[in-house]
């Protein structure tokens, strides 16, 4: 029997985690621009934009991301196209990310007092004019803190790809501890490496909270 | 698109969805019980409680927070039997839940107390009341009102994060859905079926925890 050091585990688990990192990325820059096209609809004037986002939003909040990654596996299948687990993760977590980031932008949006747009309008300004020059500036600062937090959501969200075979950090975990009957060591590992992940963005999201509300308190 | 759907496989697993059903809703109501209330214990330790006890609590609310679900779900079914702690699908299931949402609660809770004015301390003080007592009787129940909304959404979240206890064999709603697949073959047919229940229950449990609210905190509706 092949016997495994401690170094052995960690370096194949540290090898996985890149694939961790690179599908949180992808979801969180694909769905933060899916986001944005949601917000337009969903704070534009258009009624039925808005109603189909706050459908989408209640859809997607609504359902566990792990039957959205299933539904993504197995209905792409139905079109005959052959899916790969990357790509149903991708999509499914760029889908699920969206919605909660048009959501918490927003809030954001709708925290800008209301005489900013009045006033903007009083100078003779348009619609697109008012959100590039007044709305969206101010939004921006209090919308920081809220999206670097999401994304530790985005991280540990990736965790549920390893269920429809995506080989990601959680996954090398369960083929690491099948192989090295160490549940306890490999998981406990596993579960370090996401805190390395995510503690960094949780602590700056806290931090970035801090100095954007003084900034805040001293206008 | 040619593909039918196809739901002839209904009426014979009807009660094994049934009983995932009953499984989640379970699971749900024990781990929202005790979660909230180690989330409250958490929440007391952190902004009232001994300083000695504050950095474990710190400890265990940070290290929740950064880690996912799932594997904390793993760590307690597939590694604590090596210390020796041995217990079936569901007790696993629970304890993850209620570990999980102590940790989110009670950072939740934790600000509700926190907007507390001094005040109200020194007022419970000024009327004999102990420590204690006024903890239970004029800080909680406010913070409790205040949060209350930002609580059902993590209570939610929880419930529809445990669709992965499905991954330790413990037989809820996903559960269900994973044997009929299994089975039938019908893969696009369960899942739909059965993100459809988890959308039902999530608007269920939403309306719940507003009548819950309402009961708990009948103030709120008087002002």
């Amino acid at each position: 029997m092949m016997t495994f050091t401690l170094w052995d585990i960690l370096r194949n688990l540290l090898l996985a985690a890149r694939w961790t990192v690179v599908l949180s990325l992808v979801s969180f820059i694909g769905g933060g621009l899916l986001g944005m096209a949601l917000l337009y609809l969903r704070i534009g004037k258009a009624r039925a934009g808005q109603i189909f986002v706050q459908g989408y939003v209640e859809l997607f909040q609504g359902t566990p991301l792990l039957m959205q990654l299933f539904l993504a596996f197995f209905g792409l299948g139905l079109f005959g196209i052959d899916v790969p687990a990357w790509l149903a993760a991708g999509l499914a977590l760029i889908l699920w990310t969206a919605a909660f980031l048009v959501e918490i932008w927003r809030g954001c949006v709708e925290s800008v007092a209301r005489g900013q747009w009045e006033a903007s309008a009083s100078l003779g300004m348009g619609y697109v004019q008012q959100m590039r020059y007044v709305i969206l500036p101010q939004a921006v600062r209090v919308a920081v803190p809220p999206t670097v937090g999401f994304s530790v959501q985005v991280v540990k969200g990736t965790a549920l790809t390893s269920i429809i075979g995506f080989v990601e950090l959680s996954k090398a975990g369960t083929v690491v501890t099948n192989a090295t009957f160490e549940p306890f060591t490999v998981y406990g590992l596993v579960a370090l490496i996401y805190f390395a992940l995510c503690w960094p963005l949780s602590k700056s999201s806290q931090i970035l909270e801090r100095k954007l509300n003084v900034a805040h308190r001293n206008h | 698109m040619t593909y039918r759907f196809d739901y002839s496989w209904i009426a014979e697993y009807w009660p094994v969805i049934l009983k995932g059903l009953v499984t989640t809703v379970e699971l749900t109501l024990i781990g929202t019980l005790f979660g909230v209330a180690l989330g409250i214990a958490c929440a007391w330790t952190r902004s009232l409680g001994p300083r000695w006890l504050r950095p474990p609590v710190v400890a265990y609310v940070e290290l929740i927070r950064n880690t996912p679900f799932l594997i904390q779900l793993f760590f307690i079914f597939f590694g604590l039997p090596s210390l020796g702690v041995q217990m079936t699908e569901f007790q696993a299931a629970v304890l993850a839940m209620v570990i999980n949402l102590g940790a989110y609660s009670g950072e939740i809770i934790r600000a509700g107390i926190e907007a507390t004015p001094r005040g109200q301390f020194e007022a419970g003080a000024s009327l004999a009341m102990t420590r204690f007592e006024t903890f239970r009787h004029v800080v909680l129940i406010p913070a409790l009102q205040r949060i209350w909304p930002a609580l059902s959404s993590q209570i939610v979240i929880v419930m529809l994060g445990s669709s992965v206890v499905s991954q330790i064999a413990a037989e809820d709603i996903t559960f269900a859905a994973n044997f009929i697949q299994s089975r039938t073959f019908r893969a696009f047919e369960s899942y739909f079926l059965t993100t459809g229940l988890y959308l039902l229950l999530a608007l269920a449990l939403r309306q719940a925890l507003r009548g819950v609210g309402n009961k708990l905190f009948p103030r709120r509706a008087a002002r």
